[in-house]
């Protein structure tokens, strides 16, 4: 690999969602070479086969163990693997330990050109941790509403009440006791449940 | 209570003692708020360890040795205060090399000589018929699964760089690599060789006992400037672990430490698998062969918890037969240093005493371990990858 060249990005990653914004993210950066490995079988020899020049893997991978093997003296590696920082970048360890995901450089690629590199994941990987979190707390709103809709009709089934009457009750009762609507309308249903 | 700690778990049985400490309220007894929390890599363990994420981490003593002694990845100097288990890991063969093996042995099929003799066989017959070679799993670099499956195979003349493939698996993909076909063996921890007897898919050939009698396995391990800072705590998680470790040594508590280790959120498996495990009793083949030995996984029984510089003697030897270090008389001081049997002692209050060189290690091949001449024992054994 020449200076000015990309260098060859593998990305080790069973989220193909997180790769997908990974991938994203290093192309518009200017790497073009960038491969994205979702199967875990195999994994040593189809890197070997790429033979990529930095290798990114997320740390929920438990295949991050396997490619502490590289590390090791072997017939099967032709070209040694390290670390991606050296002792004294212990920012980046951590940096990079926080947002979920660890880099190796291959021999050959010098450190200063990782740097960019591996910053650009822990920014990738950290909005997509964003993401998630917020598609998360939008899915469990959306449990809270049926919840709450359900309790609704039984208040209403069984108080007579208006929907409207039937909402501002479960309010009120949230509000008196210092809980959220939805587990009002949880505990609604539990004990709706246990009545039958 | 003292600050929070958070200690990391492989999810493995012989994380027994820690887990049951915690879940028992034996370190919150001891004033420590502890979380465990489980991990997925040995090299995530080793590396929250390393940067401070962890205080402490049920850990491969191999890694503890290596990370001392910066082999592999960035030097940071670890404590061992408490050994977690002793031996605790099997060989695991496919239904057909089983059958390979059975047909080719020459004597007692739990004796490792005759197995490993006979593996060599079956590796020869393979080359001569042009098949690819075997392949075997292991757990990491710097394990002793890695140590156990050379040592064994190479004491029958099986060069394990040469004549076969060791590959590293992470534990939970073992029993699927073996049913696809992608390993033909692997030598893992529990409970991972039950699951693959009970799946039909594996033989338990050896448990590693069969290879060597005392094998330190995993270690609480603790950053050493940690340990300096806070003797009260370590000694205090200390005494909780041995506690625990007891008590999961008592015959009537097994039931219960199965069911503690059985939660989702910890081992996550069959609390029946785990307490099989406990009580050295495994099913070693599909057709429901049972074996039973005391020696399977010594938790505290035998005073397998006191840390034993030995052992990480015999553990460094390792690392220079295979080629991973070479010998030098101070990387040797730091290997020992790394197990402490004298924190041990001192927060348990008794006076320990080190086992006798002569069978603290007890290999089935080869002269008495020697850690005073590492070479010289070293060049008893044919097979290796030792570098100048």
């Amino acid at each position: 690999m020449s200076a000015d060249q990309s260098p060859k990005i593998v990305i080790v990653d069973e989220s193909p969602i997180r790769a997908a914004i990974l991938e994203e993210g290093l192309r518009e950066a200017g790497y073009s070479d960038v491969v994205h490995i979702s199967e875990m079988q195999s994994l040593l020899a189809r890197i070997y086969a790429l033979d990529p020049d930095v290798i990114v893997i997320d740390l929920e991978n438990p295949s991050r163990d396997v490619l502490e093997q590289m590390f090791q003296v072997s017939r099967a590696v032709r070209r040694p693997i390290a670390m991606f920082v050296d002792q004294s970048d212990a920012a980046s360890i951590q940096a990079s330990v926080d947002a979920g995901v660890s880099a190796y450089i291959v021999d050959g690629l010098k450190k200063e050109r990782l740097k960019p590199i591996l910053d650009l994941c822990i920014s990738r990987f950290n909005a997509f941790a964003k993401l998630q979190d917020e598609l998360d707390r939008a899915k469990s709103a959306l449990e809270d509403r049926k919840v709450i809709d359900r309790a609704k009709g039984i208040l209403m089934k069984l108080k007579g009440l208006t929907e409207e009457e039937a909402y501002i009750l479960l309010r009120s009762t949230a509000m008196r006791e210092k809980k959220k609507i939805g587990e009002i309308a949880q505990s609604i249903l539990t004990a709706s449940e246990m009545l039958k | 209570m003292t600050a929070p700690l958070h200690i990391g778990f492989i999810p493995l049985v012989d994380a027994a003692a820690l887990i049951v400490a915690v879940d028992k309220g034996f370190t919150a007894a001891e004033g420590l708020d502890v979380t465990l929390v489980r991990e997925v890599s040995w090299s995530n363990v080793r590396d929250k360890l390393n940067i401070g994420l962890f205080d402490a981490a049920h850990l491969l003593a191999p890694v503890a040795i290596a990370s001392s002694l910066g082999l592999g990845h960035v030097k940071v100097p670890i404590a061992a205060p408490f050994n977690l288990g002793l031996n605790g890991n099997a060989i695991t063969v496919s239904p057909a090399l089983h059958a390979a093996i059975v047909g080719e042995v020459d004597g007692d099929p739990f004796d490792p000589m005759a197995t490993a003799q006979a593996l060599s066989r079956v590796v020869a017959a393979r080359r001569k018929s042009g098949a690819e070679p075997l392949t075997f799993g292991m757990t990491f670099p710097f394990s002793t699964h890695n140590y156990q499956l050379r040592f064994w195979m190479a004491a029958g003349g099986v060069d394990p760089d040469e004549d076969v493939h060791l590959v590293v698996l992470p534990p939970p993909y073992m029993v699927d690599s073996l049913a696809s076909g992608h390993v033909d063996g692997f030598c893992v921890g529990a409970p991972w060789n039950s699951v693959a007897v009970d799946l039909g898919v594996g033989h338990i050939l050896h448990f590693v006992s069969d290879i060597l009698v005392r094998a330190a396995e995993k270690v609480l391990a603790i950053r050493q400037n940690w340990a300096e800072k806070n003797p009260e705590v370590v000694a205090a998680l200390i005494r909780a672990t041995h506690r625990a470790a007891e008590f999961i040594e008592q015959p009537q508590n097994r039931a219960e430490a199965a069911r503690i280790l059985a939660q989702p959120e910890r081992i996550g498996v069959d609390a029946d698998v785990i307490q099989r495990t406990l009580d050295g009793r495994l099913k070693i083949s599909p057709d429901g062969t049972m074996r039973e030995s005391s020696r399977y996984l010594l938790v505290a029984r035998e005073g397998a918890a006191r840390p034993e510089p030995l052992q990480a003697a015999w553990l460094y030897a390792q690392m220079v037969r295979w080629g991973q270090t070479t010998i030098r008389p101070e990387a040797l001081r730091t290997a020992h240093a790394v197990f402490r049997p004298d924190l041990y002692d001192a927060a348990l209050g008794r006076q320990g005493k080190s086992t006798d060189a002569s069978d603290a290690i007890g290999a089935f091949a080869g002269p008495a371990f020697d850690a005073d001449d590492i070479a010289g024992h070293l060049a008893a054994f044919e097979i290796g990858r030792r570098k100048p």
